[in-house]
């Protein structure tokens, strides 16, 4: 197909599947903690605006966990039918920590998610609060498996070779490699984040449009402290995360900045922007600020990082597409700083909730957070290559042996069906944020709600937006 | 590990996932193959509800089967997945297709279910028929060569698992309708009862079919079955499956009876995956990989094995009680539509 070769095909089929898979997780793993902050912040203040803003949200997190069990399914399949030879080399190691991930979700969803859903008049509000405490941290057990599961593919640790095969000889030097810790926190806050700027960015466009009520203020305000005080923390983890790349991966970081060759005394300087040519071995029409790049990354004035021509050809991964997508990645967190910033700014002249300009601002900021944590990876993911697991196996080694034809076959069936089911699931979310959040949302749902005209277990039902009000049955009721 | 063959726990462990996940998600995949003979779409809201509340639980059984199999037999993960390759992924479309089927049907305005309904026979259909054909694939062989599959793309691809494909609808559709039997009544009920018999029929059939089929393309397996004094064990399987398929077609002509047809059936899908289990034991990659061969290293298995015995029991109390929940008849303008 297109002249590519089964093992591009192969690679943009995961990389398509997971791209899709990992907004929905990184929705969910964010809007669970908001969730648990609400109804904390709601049993210690008894103010209605939380419960209210609870509910609202908790049907738009219904969705995006519903969305991301489907599309994780997939995932589950496709390391085995499309990497084979990853799995035959590495899977006494990743095929643990990969069940285990499962096991953490099967078990969240098996039992604190029903409760969370439509347990609000079925259980006391200790026990409802509770419920969604653990659904929060099941999902960053989940990220905590799954990060796991793939520093280690970065940074291999605890682990020897024996046929050919990876044995894992100490587990918690394979759960806890080098990379694990910075990838696990740089993951979940900017989990934390994309939900940040889809609420802040949800609230501007009820403001904008004249709606405009305690729940909507309270969640942009909510949103904006967000911004203010974790996008630079995120920043700083960034920084962390980067400094060990450097210790652990010279090469991608070698790529990330588009650095080809070291001048012997003269310091790294930070490529802005430019084109990096792998085949004539240098990044084309550079703007280029001298120091920077050894200040950044080493922190001193004279040190120089490796540049590409240190390593082989054979093990330089694509630079231009990790040069761009890592100053994606970059610009959206200087931006999201910003947004925070302008709102401490605007919130010291109380013009918060008015001015028109930021928030057109926020509401084009909302998919900042996604965006960047789709940068993000590809940078990480692509910044890998030429391997799959780093130093022992190179993705071309990896893949499965599947003709073009199959492949092609299976990724425009992939193509077709995520774009419609997922196009209509995020239509579906957008509608529910576009409706709310009224004043009494939460009370509402006593009359009938969650439990009642809902089935337990099911992410997607806990929405009934789009429907006839007025359910008669509530099938507990007839036991 | 002194004593203690996990490989063995763990080949336990995952042939009780298969088997969770095939009578779960059977009956409700059963539901939307047998859509097409049921048209008022009241009545189709009906069906639907008696499984609305447990459908994705069910699912979650796959996802647990195919993870410990990552896990546990990381070779068996990876040669099975890749032979299997089309029928697998086409099964993961039907599903996806028919998930969220369930879902939206509920949130479109009444008289506008006809897409949804479609897509949800579609992807019943297509699931359970791929499900079918990946079995037969794994039941007629996979060649193994260095530890990598060996074969081409469509090894599949035979009338055999073609065969097995069809059945297998038969068989979740014959779940289906004696499921309903026991959580409707009235009209849907009447018409679950006349559909059983023919369903039930076409299971005999294809079992009969894969019964004959298999012992006679593998010597190994015939030797199994045939030799004394295997046969004295091994007969009462096929003895119990034309009394139990006796009883059912029994219980159905008679209208006081609900729950029976359902559990029969149950009974008769569990004599039918013994029957395989029989045959195929202990190769996890028929005809020549064994569960020992495709074992993950004991720290691997002993490490997985901590959380799976800590998870399942828990899984399968919640289960339980979620089904004890929602027990009852559904009845026309309960839940929603």
């Amino acid at each position: 197909m297109f002249g590519l070769e089964a093992l591009d095909l192969a690679r943009i089929q995961f990389a398509f599947t997971v791209s899709f898979h990992i907004i929905f997780p990184a929705l969910s793993i964010g809007m669970a903690s908001f969730l648990a902050v609400l109804e904390g912040l709601w049993l210690k203040t008894r103010d209605s605006t939380y419960r209210d803003l609870y509910h609202f949200w908790l049907k738009v997190f219904a969705v995006f966990f519903g969305m991301g069990v489907v599309s994780g399914l997939v995932m589950a399949y496709e390391f085995g039918t499309n990497w084979s030879g990853f799995v035959e080399f590495a899977g006494n190691v990743t095929g643990p920590l990969l069940t285990y991930e499962v096991l953490t979700a099967f078990f969240i969803e098996a039992g604190f998610l029903g409760v969370m859903l439509f347990g609000w008049n079925r259980v006391g509000p200790g026990l409802h609060f509770f419920s969604t405490v653990m659904v929060a941290l099941g999902t960053l057990t989940s990220t905590f498996w799954i990060l796991s599961s793939n520093s280690w593919m970065h940074t291999p640790d605890g682990y020897e070779i024996v046929d050919g095969r990876v044995i894992p000889i100490n587990w918690l030097d394979v759960i806890f490699s080098p990379s694990f810790p910075f990838r696990w926190a740089h993951m979940s806050i900017a989990a934390y984040l994309s939900v940040a700027f889809l609420v802040g960015a949800s609230a501007a466009w009820h403001l904008l449009r004249g709606n405009d009520n305690p729940a909507i203020r309270k969640m942009f305000s909510m949103a904006m402290w967000m911004a203010l005080l974790v996008a630079p923390i995120q920043a700083m983890v960034g920084d962390a995360h980067g400094l060990n790349t450097l210790e652990h991966q010279p090469t991608k970081i070698a790529a990330i900045e588009g650095h080809w060759e070291n001048v012997p005394g003269e310091p790294t300087p930070l490529i802005l922007f430019g084109w990096p040519d792998m085949e004539r071995e240098e990044t084309r029409f550079k703007v280029e600020i001298p120091v920077l790049g050894s200040l950044i990354l080493k922190h001193s004035f004279t040190e120089q990082i490796p540049a590409l021509k240190d390593f082989p050809k054979e093990d330089r991964p694509p630079a231009y597409v990790v040069f761009w997508s890592f100053r994606i990645m970059v610009l959206m967190g200087l931006l999201m700083i910003a947004t925070g910033f302008w709102s401490l700014y605007l919130r010291w002249r109380h013009h918060l909730y008015e001015n028109k300009a930021f928030l057109r601002a926020v509401m084009f900021m909302g998919p900042s957070g996604l965006i960047a944590v789709l940068a993000g990876w590809f940078t990480t993911e692509v910044g890998r290559q030429p391997w799959v697991v780093y130093g022992l196996l190179r993705t071309k080694d990896a893949v499965s042996n599947h003709g073009v034809g199959q492949l092609s076959l299976t990724l425009i069936s992939f193509v077709v069906v995520y774009f419609a089911v997922f196009g209509i699931g995020t239509v579906y979310a957008l509608r529910i944020i576009g409706k709310g959040p009224h004043t009494g949302e939460g009370k509402q749902s006593t009359a009938g709600g969650p439990g009642h005209d809902r089935h337990t277990k099911r992410p997607l039902s806990a929405t009934n937006a789009g429907f006839e009000q007025g359910h008669t049955h509530d099938d507990l009721d007839r036991n | 590990m002194v004593g203690i063959d996990l490989t063995f726990i763990w080949a336990v462990i995952i042939i009780f996932s298969i088997m969770m996940y095939v009578v779960m998600d059977g009956f409700d995949l059963g539901i939307g193959i047998l859509f097409p003979f049921v048209k008022g779409s009241e009545e189709r809201g009906v069906m639907m509800n008696t499984v609305a509340p447990i459908w994705d639980g069910n699912e979650t059984w796959l996802v647990l089967g195919g993870a410990g199999l990552y896990g546990a037999f990381p070779l068996a993960y990876g040669v099975v997945l890749p032979a299997l390759y089309l029928p697998l992924i086409f099964m993961l479309i039907g599903l996806i297709f028919r998930g969220v089927a369930f879902e939206f049907r509920f949130k479109v305005d009444v008289g506008k279910e006809g897409l949804w309904d479609k897509s949800f026979i579609v992807g019943s259909v297509l699931a359970t028929f791929c499900q079918g054909v990946a079995l037969g694939g794994f039941i007629q062989g996979i060649p193994v060569v260095n530890r990598q599959y060996a074969g081409g793309p469509l090894d599949w691809l035979t009338p055999f698992s073609l065969f097995c494909g069809l059945g297998l609808i038969a068989a979740y559709a014959l779940l289906g309708s004696t499921w309903l039997i026991m959580k409707t009544e009235g009209h849907i009920q009447a018409r679950m009862r006349t559909l059983t018999r023919p369903l039930l029929l076409i299971l005999l059939l294809v079992m009969g079919g894969v019964s004959l089929w298999t012992p006679l393309s593998h010597e190994a397996i015939a030797q199994r079955w045939f030799t004394f004094p295997n046969i004295l064990w091994f007969m009462p399987v096929p003895i119990l499956v034309v009394v139990t398929a006796v009883g059912l077609l029994k219980s159905i002509q008679r209208e006081e009876i609900h729950s029976t047809p359902f559990v029969l059936t149950l009974i008769l899908i569990f004599l039918g995956y013994s029957g395989l289990g029989i045959s195929l034991w202990p190769y996890i990659i028929p005809p020549s990989v064994t569960i020992w061969d495709a074992a993950s290293p004991p720290q691997s298995q002993l490490f997985l094995l901590i959380g799976t015995l800590f998870i399942i029991p828990m899984t399968l109390m919640y289960t339980a009680w979620g089904y004890y929940v929602f027990r009852g008849k559904v009845r026309a303008g309960e839940g929603y539509h």
